[in-house]
């Protein structure tokens, strides 16, 4: 570097001329612009800002200029240099972003590759209906109760208003457990239908009770694609003071509407339960047609062979007779039960041909169903 | 109960255009009895059927049978064919008719059931015209020992379609076991008239006359059992009368076989009036008619020839010669009508129901007369049934009225009262008290009034099911409408939903199916090859089943004490069609006998709740019904694919399906070695509780697996869930999270093969002291490096305080604390 000189004119140093500057200056741009890599622009860095760069070697050059020049030039190389620092910057960020942008595109992957490499579960539609079911009673106060399936005929007959030896329990045909002797008088039955259990609550916990029993039931039909031996249901059962045949109709169509479909309905028609008086069977507005099928044979409808209506289970107001067997004062309290099987209703709602499928365990028909129905 | 609707017509005045479905349906609406089919009769029928009259027969030989080629006239017009100047000419294969007789013709166009096409046609070398009609060509029935031969009475020329009731529909209803009396015309009309509210004539509602001294003497032993008996004698039957065709059609139309005259007129009348009708020949009485109970050691031979030892509690119909007749079941053969018999004795009587119901059962004996008395029959029909029969004997059968007997005089159901109100309130329906006292009186009860609030309410003879006020408030909601029932709710109750077991219950179901479980409902039956397939000693504990007197099949006769036999069956039915890779589960009860349950449960009162004692000594009848979870598993748990091969199932999986009903049941499982049927000795997990025996788990036994036929390594887990369930919910506690950095330390330690990794660990962690955080096995080592018979554990520790910064001092020194006694406990060394 030369020392200061007064008496230098810095338009006779070569270095520090305007059009020396203006040159490299344009020199470094171009050579930044034509940088195809990081590792390129890395080293024209090197050239264009490093210690050995021309315009920083101009710049050492101002030292010894006069100083009435050395502001002149100084400011004219340091806008060279940031001219170029910036390039040098603009650069390097857009051949980074380059780099990015390819390295995403390399690892591309095919999304639509499967990964089920955890197996699939799933739960029973019988087991899930049943706590659907549930779930809207208990929202409605009720609570769910279970019993045994093994159960005292006095349980499932008796307490129930069922005479001994009266063709009413022909109804049902009923799987005896084995006395000692092998004769069917031991007393115990598999339960016929879920009712015992209303027995029970009602004797465990007295009036008044809202309760939903689902369970196995059991009687001796032979399988086939409509009958099973084994079967399930769920009952209802509710004994407060003042409940009526209105009740139960509301409880029947709000359960209807919150299960099937926003504004469904229930019809009831006159039947014989022993352990209710008066007694209905239920039938349920069909969910598909809406009874539009009826009387227009163009459009049958399969779900109610276009009856409009579907036949769903029993109903009716509590025997008075079950509650003196039950310890509750009929005078005071009265009450409705209800109750459906839930094969018959899984193969309304969810279209399911035969029954063989429910009880066959194949893996194929439950998975569909999933955890929830 | 199937009712010709031509009959019903008879008895209620229906306008026309009311068809057999419109009634069918509006009791369906009302309730008298239920619709379930409506067949038509004479389908595939259509005419000219004609009735005809023989003007002549020519014989024809020489064909293999004899053939009659008949002269028919069919119109009733003077000239033209068929005319009697130009009668039909008609070829005849059938015998049983002569010149004069009118017959069934059907002429050319007509089509007879079967599609049978009636046209011109030249046979055995004559023309003919048409067809001379048995029973069986026109669907009346299987008769065909002949043609029809019609009274002579019969218009020659008419439409037979109509003169035989060919056109005609049997409404099939379903009656309830409490509506006896809507097992007849006479119920069925009523119900009719009331739904469609037209007068109605009761059928069997006239005089009868009083008992005379010629009657059969009859006496009741028994007055519980037969309150009323009455017994008509009828004489000088014509034996060979055979019963009017309308007669029998209806019969059959009925579902019932016409036999003879005398036969076929009780059972028009049961039929009718709903009343069981029996009759005896008289020469084969001997001495008065008694009713009794009958008598150790009695046998008697029933109409159907079977020999039936008689029970104590059995009600009979005797005579000096002993028992003549199962009361109200079946009469004997001893006293049996028969082709000769023309002096009868008519039994129309009322027996006690449940009686009846349980000679039913006991003998395994059904028939139409006990279907009808079991369920309650009209005391006071049997006077006007008996008449009725009487009058048809005499007029079909030339019979003479002698003699009447009438013993017993049946009482009418007790009287309710009830206020008018009542069955308004059952019903959450305002009716009115005209309302509610005429629908009582239109069902036949006698109403009046007891002060101004109650009405007292008579049901008639025929309604011995009305007993209770809400068996009046049914027929006034009935008969006003179900279609009146508004829709309310009940104002909503302070309810407790499920209970603690059974969200557990349907945790576990959620998490095993979230495990990749899918949920099997077996049948709970099995039998003893089940269990031998298990591998289960002979005093296994599962031998001990609760068995069935009347099993859906001989081989499964059992209740099931363990859930693996139906899961391993779905599992090979699975396998069979082709899934290989299974993963199934199934909750459920077992059944297991209680050893000192009383051989007979108790029947208890129904008058009153039983007491707490008697209700418990019912419950300790019941076997013991525990609710387990099992699984069985087999082909790969984790499937191959793209990603590399699959996982096999295995007693790994087992195992852990039992980890995860733990932890839905937030309890810690206890893993210990363990040898039970049906599982591999050497692969088979005790699972326990508390210290308690909850299960088993791992591999099945090679064996079973071969007798079986499962696929190799299928592994399975039993465990029963109502052990599992804590008695209260267990509250989970919030763990305190430190913030603080953590500490890292490895550990290997070398022990004897046969120590459980489940001690090392125990002890490591209860060294390690309150720093560990948690402990993982993360390397199972065996082989040359570390000896024979020694395996070993490589465990990651990971220590953390909850207030500072631990040292790498305090670290080590917890990590060497936990070596001390683990090394202490279970002989393990550092590896080096």
């Amino acid at each position: 570097m030369s020392a200061p000189n007064k008496s230098y004119d810095p338009v006779e140093v070569e270095a520090v001329k305007p059009d020396e500057v203006a040159r490299h200056r344009a020199d470094a741009l171009a050579a930044i612009a034509a940088a195809a890599t990081l590792d390129e622009l890395h080293q024209v860095k090197i050239a264009v800002a490093g210690d050995r760069a021309p315009l920083a070697l101009a710049n050492r050059e101002i030292g010894a200029l006069p100083p009435a020049a050395r502001a002149e030039v100084g400011k004219r190389i340091g806008e060279a240099r940031g001219a170029v620092k910036r390039a040098l910057a603009e650069r390097q960020e857009q051949l980074e972003a380059e780099r990015d942008a390819r390295v995403l595109v390399d690892e591309a992957v095919d999304v639509t590759l499967p990964w089920d490499r955890a197996p699939r579960g799933a739960r029973h539609p019988l087991t899930t209906i049943q706590e659907r079911i549930a779930d809207i009673f208990v929202a409605m106060g009720y609570q769910v109760v279970d019993g045994p399936e093994i159960e005292a005929e006095w349980y499932n007959f008796d307490a129930l208003n069922f005479p001994p030896d009266h063709p009413v329990r022909d109804l049902q045909d009923t799987f005896f457990v084995a006395g000692k002797d092998g004769s069917d008088g031991s007393g115990l039955v598999l339960r016929t239908h879920t009712s015992p259990v209303q027995a029970r609550t009602l004797l465990e916990q007295g009036a008044p009770v809202y309760a939903v029993s689902p369970g196995r039931t059991y009687r001796t039909d032979e399988l086939d694609a409509t009958h099973t031996p084994v079967f399930s249901q769920i009952e209802g059962l509710a004994v407060d003071e003042g409940l009526t045949m209105a009740d139960l109709k509301g409880t029947l169509d709000h359960w209807a509407d919150a299960m099937f479909g926003s504004g469904l309905v229930t019809r009831l028609r006159p039947h014989f339960f022993p352990f209710t008086e008066p007694s209905a069977e239920v039938d349920l507005q069909c969910f598909v047609c809406k009874g539009a099928s009826v009387g227009d044979p163009e459009n049958p409808c399969r779900t109610c062979g276009s009856e409009g209506w579907i036949e769903w289970g029993g109903c009716g107001m509590v025997n008075p007779r079950v509650l003196v067997a039950c310890g509750v004062d009929p005078d005071r309290y009265s009450g409705f039960a209800f109750g459906m099987g839930l094969e018959r209703s899984l193969m309304f709602l969810n279209g399911v041909q035969d029954m063989r499928d429910m009880i066959e365990g194949d893996v194929r028909f439950t998975l569909p169903f999933g955890m929830e129905i | 109960m199937r009712v010709a609707y031509s009959w019903l017509r008879d008895h209620v005045a229906l306008p026309d255009g009311i068809t057999a479905f419109a009634v069918a349906d509006k009791l369906t609406q009302t309730g008298g009895a239920k619709l379930e089919t409506i067949h038509r009769v004479g389908e595939g029928l259509t005419g000219p059927l004609v009735v005809g009259e023989v003007a002549a027969i020519e014989e024809l030989a020489g064909f293999k049978k004899p053939i009659r080629h008949c002269q028919v006239v069919v119109t009733t017009a003077d000239e033209g064919p068929g005319s009697a100047a130009t009668p039909q000419s008609i070829v005849c294969g059938a015998r049983n008719f002569a010149v004069g007789d009118h017959v069934v013709v059907a002429l050319p166009g007509a089509v007879l059931p079967g599609d049978f096409r009636i046209a011109e046609r030249k046979t055995y070398g004559r023309d003919s015209n048409g067809m001379i009609c048995s029973a069986r060509e026109l669907g009346m029935g299987e008769e065909h020992s002949g043609i029809i031969v019609l009274s002579p009475e019969s218009p020659v020329g008419a439409d037979a379609i109509a003169y035989l009731g060919l056109d005609d529909e049997v409404i099939e209803f379903e009656v309830t076991p409490d509506r006896g009396y809507a097992l007849s015309l006479r119920g069925i009309a009523r119900e009719t008239a009331i739904g469609f509210d037209l007068p109605f004539q009761d059928p069997a509602d006239f005089d009868t006359p009083a008992s005379d001294d010629s009657g059969h003497p009859v006496r009741i032993e028994d007055p519980a059992g037969c309150d009323t008996f009455v017994a008509r004698t009828v004489t000088g039957v014509d034996p060979q009368a055979s019963s009017p065709l309308w007669m029998q059609r209806r019969l059959q139309m009925a579902g019932m076989r016409p036999i003879s005259l005398i036969v076929d007129v009780t059972n028009y009348v049961m039929l009718e009036l709903g009343q069981p009708i029996h009759a005896y020949d008289r020469q084969r009485l001997s001495g008065p008619i008694v009713v009794r109970r009958a008598r150790a050691g009695e046998v008697l031979e029933t109409l159907d020839g079977a020999k039936r030892r008689l029970d104590p509690a059995d009600l009979l119909i005797t005579d000096d010669s002993g028992p003549i007749g199962l009361a109200g079941v079946m009469g004997g053969a001893s006293t049996e009508i028969h082709d000769g018999s023309s002096d009868v004795v008519i039994e129309a009587a009322h027996f006690e129901a449940t009686s009846i119901a349980r000679t039913v059962r006991r003998h395994k004996l059904f028939s139409e007369a006990a279907k009808r008395f079991e369920r309650g029959t009209d005391p006071a029909t049997a006077r006007t049934a008996s008449q009725r029969v009487v009058d048809l004997l005499v007029e079909l059968a030339g019979g003479t009225a002698d003699g009447v007997t009438v013993v017993g005089r049946g009482s009418r159901p007790v009287a309710i009262t009830i206020p008018w109100t009542h069955p308004g309130r059952v019903a959450g329906v305002e009716y009115t008290r005209e309302e509610v006292e005429r629908w009582l009186r239109q069902v036949g009860c006698d109403v009046a009034a007891s002060g101004s609030d109650a009405l007292v309410a008579t049901p008639p003879s025929w309604r011995p099911d009305l007993r209770d006020p809400n068996d009046l408030a049914e027929e006034v909601i009935r008969l006003a409408g179900f279609d009146r029932l508004p829709s309310t709710l009940p104002k909503a109750s302070a309810g407790t939903g499920y209970s603690h077991a059974q969200r557990i219950r349907r945790r576990v179901g959620t998490a095993l199916a979230s495990a990749g479980y899918v949920e099997v409902i077996a049948y709970p039956f099995l039998g003893p090859a089940d269990l031998d397939a298990l591998g289960l000693s002979e005093d296994d504990p599962r031998r001990n089943t609760v068995q069935l007197a009347n099993p859906i099949s001989e081989e499964q006769p059992s209740m099931r004490t363990t859930l693996l036999p139906g899961l391993l069956a779905a599992l090979r039915r699975n396998v069979g069609r082709g899934n290989s890779d299974l993963a199934l589960f199934e909750q459920g009860l077992v059944f297991r006998p209680r050893k000192d349950a009383a051989p007979v449960a108790p029947r208890l009162t129904v008058e009153r709740r039983p007491s707490e004692q008697e209700l418990a000594s019912l419950d300790a009848a019941l076997p013991l019904q525990p609710r387990r979870v099992a699984v069985v598993l087999a082909g790969l748990r984790e499937p191959a694919g793209w990603w590399g091969p699959g996982r096999p199932a295995g007693w790994q999986d087992a195992i852990q399906a039992a980890r995860v009903i733990a932890d839905a049941c937030r309890v810690e499982l206890e893993v210990t070695q363990d040898q039970h049927e049906p599982w591999h000795p050497g692969r088979c997990a005790r699972l326990a509780v508390n210290g308690r025996l909850v299960g088993h788990a791992g591999e099945l036994h090679p064996r079973v697996v071969a007798d079986l036929g499962l696929p190799p390594r299928t592994a399975a887990l039993e465990l029963e869930l109502d052990r599992m369930i804590p008695a209260e919910e267990i509250l989970t506690r919030a763990p305190a999270i430190s913030a603080m950095p953590v500490a890292t330390q490895d550990v290997a330690l070398v022990v004897d093969a046969a120590v459980p990794e489940h001690y090392v660990e125990a002890a490591l962690r209860e060294g390690a002291g309150p720093l560990l955080e948690s402990l993982r096995l993360f390397d199972v080592y065996t082989g040359e490096r570390i000896g024979e018979g020694r395996k070993s554990l490589a465990f990651a520790l990971r220590f953390r305080a909850p207030d500072r910064t631990l040292t790498a001092e305090e670290a080590s020194a917890a990590r060497e604390a936990a070596v001390a006694l683990a090394a202490a406990r279970t002989g393990a060394a550092l590896r080096s």
